[in-house]
């Protein structure tokens, strides 16, 4: 049993490594010095908690052998879970963060002693407030990844969920949490504890459900966020200070996330919050929209174009993780490098349904990363490359965030991908992108629209190149 | 007057937020998916409560509501540790790999 002074300096280190693996990821090189030094912190402050406790009887048996139980779930998870899901992993993980401050909260709530918080009926005020914080962020987590989950792994509808009433009534639960707070702190009243944990619950998924699927690389940065706070809230409990940094630093990554990418879109936090975007008014906007020719080609003519290019931008979307086509695509880029041709690839910050997602598939096919530009870093170059071949983006191309300000995406942040001398688009279909609104580059004289699987398409143009 | 430790909580909490924000706005764009699995691996030292709810049982009762609540917690704190980080090493290896492909 080691003392209370010296734990708490080993809580302090474990916290300031999990701070160095954070700022190991300002670049690839020393990344995965970052997470070994996470991986450091992680095991030092459970062996110090192990320490502290000094309690090595029958239930340390336990404790291992749930350790081993969840950490062999998560290693297998970690090792079969294709790149392309990872959205859905993130989320997933979330809402087990948020559970298990949940579950924490609710034991502390029950034992108050073990933690030194007082007595049941009589926990200090100080505790009570910040387990009711805690556990009320925890439950909001859990829910609203939950649904951020069954939404990207495509069991639940991607599409906004909408009904009459909807932000009043989120409006008025978020109050009652605060006076269930309130109420919990003066009464000391179990059954509060568990009213405000249901409708903690509740909230949470009442607020996800009308984001649609496009917007989830807010959400999950958003719960990213959440998740920190919720553990903060714990660690305050526990007067724990590897909780309490890591919970500051994890609720300040996801904010900055979830403000980049609405940076992205050009939409204020709250705009995507209260949700329903792309919903209803899509039907309005394609209706009234005049049939409009466009160019379209096949495998062959692609090839020809891009034999002939001397600098190709790539620009890959959403729809290159759902055709899994990274390896295909790179396969493509390798055989125009073999004849000569300089490739370069286009990331828009809201590409893909979470920060950095294709980024992730464009590093698990093999491409180098110092091919891979932002936005601001290439924006430039489409005027001097001779084609830009558009894979499964859409909204993040559209010329009209430019030009047209009635439309629901003006100044969000574009490719400039009409600046092409041509443009491959493949997609699908003519359907309008997530927005909802029709996209001007498919009518663009240099446009020829490759109507196809993303992946197909890419393994033809190979074939013909 | 001795002042209230929580003070000193908040000072390292408010602090702690600042240095994630320096620190989170240096993260390169292209790491962000990583940044994601990473942040869920660390805040699950939340473990270090559960552990501390699962052995507040006596050697008779180690089984109680509030134990197995801190078991639960445990189990899934230590899917997401493990998970977590080792999900980011394979992400960050297949970074590794194309600077080899380079050389």
């Amino acid at each position: 049993m080691i003392s209370a002074n010296l734990s708490a300096i080993f809580y302090l280190v474990s916290g300031v490594l999990f701070i160095l693996a954070l700022r190991g990821l300002s670049s690839p090189e020393t990344s995965r010095q970052g997470n070994f030094f996470g991986i450091m912190g992680m095991i030092i402050a459970v062996t110090v908690t192990f320490l502290s406790t000094g309690n090595f009887s029958s239930g340390f048996i336990y404790v291992l052998i749930f350790i081993s139980l969840g950490g062999s779930i998560g290693a297998f998870i970690a090792y079969k879970i294709p790149m392309t899901a990872m959205p859905e992993l993130v989320a997933g993980f979330h809402s087990l963060v948020g559970l298990a401050a949940v579950f924490v909260a609710i034991s502390a709530f029950l034992n108050p002693q073990a933690f030194n918080l007082g007595f049941p009926g009589n926990i200090k005020l100080g505790s009570l407030i910040e387990m009711s914080i805690g556990a009320a962020v925890g439950a909001i987590t859990f829910s609203g990844s939950v649904i951020a989950f069954l939404k990207l792994q495509g069991i639940m509808s991607g599409s906004p969920i909408t009904f009459k009433g909807q932000h009043p009534l989120n409006a008025i639960i978020l109050i009652s949490i605060i006076a269930l707070i309130y109420l919990l702190c003066s009464t000391q009243s179990a059954n509060l504890f568990w009213i405000l944990l249901g409708v903690s619950f509740l909230i949470g998924f009442l607020i996800i459900i009308p984001i649609g699927g496009a917007d989830m690389p807010v959400v999950i940065s958003m719960l990213n966020s959440y998740s920190g706070w919720a553990a903060a809230g714990i660690g305050f409990t526990l007067e724990n200070t590897a909780l309490i940094i890591t919970g500051a630093l994890v609720g300040s990554s996801g904010a900055i996330l979830s403000y980049i990418m609405c940076k992205g879109m050009n939409r204020s936090f709250f705009n995507v919050i209260l949700g329903g975007f792309g919903g209803t008014d899509e039907a309005k906007g394609s209706v009234s929209k005049e049939q409009r020719p466009v160019k379209s080609g096949n495998a062959d003519d692609a090839a020809f174009l891009m034999k002939n290019a001397s600098s190709v931008i790539i620009v890959p979307g959403y729809g290159m993780a759902v055709a899994q086509a990274q390896h295909a695509l790179r396969e493509m880029v390798d055989t125009l490098k073999k004849n000569d041709i300089k490739v370069s690839y286009a990331i828009h910050p809201v590409a893909g349904r979470m920060p950095g997602h294709m980024n992730v598939l464009l590093a698990e096919a093999n491409v180098p990363y110092d091919e891979v530009f932002e936005l601001e870093e290439i924006n430039n170059n489409f005027a001097n490359a001779d084609v830009a071949f558009v894979i499964g983006a859409n909204d993040v191309t559209n010329p009209v965030a430019k030009t047209d300000p009635q439309s629901p995406i003006y100044g969000m942040p574009v490719l400039d991908v009409e600046k092409c001398k041509s443009v491959l688009f493949v997609k699908r279909s003519l359907s309008p992108g997530y927005a909802g609104i029709d996209n001007d580059l498919f009518y663009k004289e240099n446009t020829l629209m490759l109507f196809a699987d993303a992946k197909k398409m890419t393994e033809d143009i190979t074939k013909n190149l | 007057m001795e002042i209230d430790p929580l003070i000193f909580r908040l000072s390292i909490f408010i602090l702690s937020i600042f240095v994630g924000y320096y620190v989170v706005w240096s993260v390169t764009p292209s790491l962000h998916t990583p940044l994601m699995s990473v942040t869920n691996a660390i805040s699950s030292v939340i473990i270090v409560g559960a552990i501390i709810a699962g052995l507040s049982g006596n050697s008779d009762t180690i089984f109680n509501t509030s134990t197995i609540f801190g078991f639960l917690a445990i189990a899934l704190a230590a899917i997401n540790i493990f998970g977590g980080f080792l999900v980011t090493q394979r992400m960050l290896a297949m970074y590794k790999k194309k600077r080899k492909d380079k050389k």
